[in-house]
């Protein structure tokens, strides 16, 4: 069956149309699909969600290998994308075991191995979002996510600061901490409030980003060695002649003359409580 | 005269001669096969009993044998990740695997989507309705495979997957899916009245794919006895391929059905009541 070559160009071009057709409808599709809610915590050692989408295959092993019935593979209705693992931590959150199965089942790479340690693993960020909402910060006693959290101590701890409404009772109020905190959402799911005061977020939407000009002297210093942009002066104060101030160590004092009147004077100043309290 | 549709028909020449079971063998294999492996998956989820892990798209048995799908994974590939040795490990099984049995014996006999679009043909016969093309060439899905992996470039992901009714019937399956169910029930109608095999024979890309090993692959279906041929059609009718067997039926070659679209199913050998098929390697004389 011999077509001619008008045919031929005619039939290619109905295909060719048809086909991005298709593919237009899938990359704008795709763009929809791949928006995540903020309730959608991957498991950890997620790639970061760029990544995470070319990646998983969706194939559920690391589900399987789920001791509990914490991840799920969405489906249609989850608004995230359709067959990629994820959690709600306020239904139930990682429960962070030593092995981390789910990272081993994982085929692709998509949840990377290099995690082995469940502590270091970044799901995402415990933030108390509503502090007028929290029972804590209005000076109740409550503290149930600093005791649920597996890093308690380190990921969570309990401030004490004062009161100001009643002006002499403290607060005990929780506050989560960058360097520690997995968000693995054992906190958000325990939160006792009807909605969660603490929430684990997503990285890219709990973390902000400094522009690269922005640099910490102290740290540039630290890093360096010395200091990066003048060299480092001995700070002076200025202040009345025969006097010195020593920040960390006496406050302010005279200048030493060795002489039994001073030892003198300085005896008897410590007896002075506001003294003392100006010394350390 | 009363018209009557050769589906309608189909087989009956070989029930009376190999009987009922003879007649549909390889079909009744390809159920078992096609329900036995979905149910193999189900197992762990349903019974707490895992010889099977994961799905289609990549899985792990008895926790020591890996297995990917190659067609995702070269999106994943398209999408800018870099493969990572376990799932490369499992893609090449897959792929001897298929070299070896015949590239699309994943349609027929492990793809879940077969059940519906042969159900779809059943009623197709049932009811009578016109086969017609639509005017879908059976090319257009070497034009979505290559969209599949245009689209994974584009946007960086593995955007197939968002709308591969293959992996969303299984995964819905095994892991819970919503209204994933409208995708399929939408394939079984488009299957039913407007085009005849008109997913898996002219649309899908994972056919496609697998065609391509079809190509070189190992194990083939032989019109041996050709000789004995009757013209009774009804092969023509039944096989979801039908332009793969006249270059080897009425052809002067080699009799070994070459084309890269034949599934494998066996339908053929089922229903022709002078045995004129069998299955044989590719390299096989006459």
């Amino acid at each position: 069956m011999a077509i001619s070559r008008r045919e031929f160009f005619i039939n290619s071009a109905k295909l060719a149309t048809t086909s991005a057709l298709i593919a237009t409808g899938i990359v704008s599709y795709s763009k929809y699909a791949y928006s995540i809610p903020a309730s959608a915590i991957r498991p950890p050692g997620a790639l970061a969600e760029k990544d995470f989408i070319s990646a998983c295959i969706r194939c559920g092993l690391c589900v399987n290998d789920c001791p509990f019935p914490t991840l799920s593979l969405a489906t249609e209705k989850d608004r995230v994308a359709i067959g990629t693992p994820f959690f709600t931590a306020r239904t139930a959150g990682c429960e962070m075991c030593d092995d981390i199965p789910c990272v081993k089942a994982c085929p692709t790479g998509a949840l990377d191995k290099s995690l082995t340690d469940i502590n270091k693993a970044k799901m995402g960020l415990a933030r108390i979002v509503d502090t007028k909402g929290c029972i804590a910060y209005q000076g109740l006693r409550c503290e149930v996510c600093f005791n649920i959290c597996p890093l308690q101590g380190k990921a969570i701890t309990v401030e004490m600061r004062h009161n100001d409404r009643s002006g002499k009772h403290a607060l005990f109020v929780p506050v989560v901490h960058y360097d520690h905190c997995t968000g693995c959402g054992k906190c958000e799911e325990a939160c006792i409030m009807e909605e969660a005061v603490i929430k684990v977020l997503p990285m890219q939407l709990a973390m902000g980003k400094r522009q690269d000009h922005y640099k910490l002297g102290w740290e540039e210093k630290q890093k360096a060695g010395r200091s990066l942009v003048s060299p480092d002066i001995e700070h002076k104060y200025n202040l009345p002649e025969g006097k010195q101030y020593d920040l960390q160590g006496k406050g302010l004092t005279d200048i030493k003359v060795e002489s039994s009147l001073d030892n003198a004077l300085d005896s008897l100043n410590s007896f002075n409580p506001l003294f003392d309290i100006k010394r350390k | 005269m009363k018209k009557i549709n050769i589906c309608q028909v189909v087989g009956n020449d070989a029930k009376k001669s190999k009987g009922r079971l003879g007649a549909n063998k390889y079909l009744i294999l390809r159920r078992l096969s096609q329900l036995g492996i979905l149910f193999l998956f189900l197992l762990g989820p349903w019974f707490d009993v895992w010889i099977v892990k994961g799905n289609l798209t990549s899985s792990l048995t008895l926790d020591t044998l890996p297995l990917s799908d190659p067609f995702v994974l070269l999106q994943s590939f398209f999408a800018g990740h870099s493969l990572a040795t376990d799932a490369l490990i499992g893609a090449l099984i897959v792929l001897i695997f298929y070299l070896i049995v015949g590239g699309r014996v994943f349609c027929s006999w492990v793809c879940p989507m077969n059940i519906v679009t042969d159900a779809a043909n059943y009623f197709r016969c049932k009811l009578g309705i016109k086969a017609t093309s639509g005017g879908v060439s059976n090319k257009t899905r070497y034009w979505i495979l290559a969209v599949s992996m245009l689209g994974a470039w584009l946007t960086g992901s593995i955007a197939w997957e968002l709308v591969n009714p293959v992996s969303i019937l299984h995964r819905g399956i095994i892991f819970g899916m919503s209204f994933g169910w409208g995708l399929i029930v939408l394939i079984f109608l488009f299957d039913l009245f407007v085009v005849k095999n008109g997913w898996c024979s002219r649309l899908c890309p994972m056919g496609a794919f697998y065609s391509l090993l079809g190509r070189v692959s190992l194990l083939k279906v032989n019109a041996k006895e050709r000789d004995k041929c009757t013209d009774c059609l009804e092969c023509y009718a039944v096989c979801p391929e039908s332009q793969v067997i006249n270059p080897a039926l009425k052809g002067n070659n080699s009799s070994v059905i070459f084309d890269k679209n034949c599934t494998n199913c066996g339908r053929c050998v089922d229903i022709c009541e002078p045995k004129v098929f069998s299955y044989s390697s590719r390299f096989k004389k006459n």
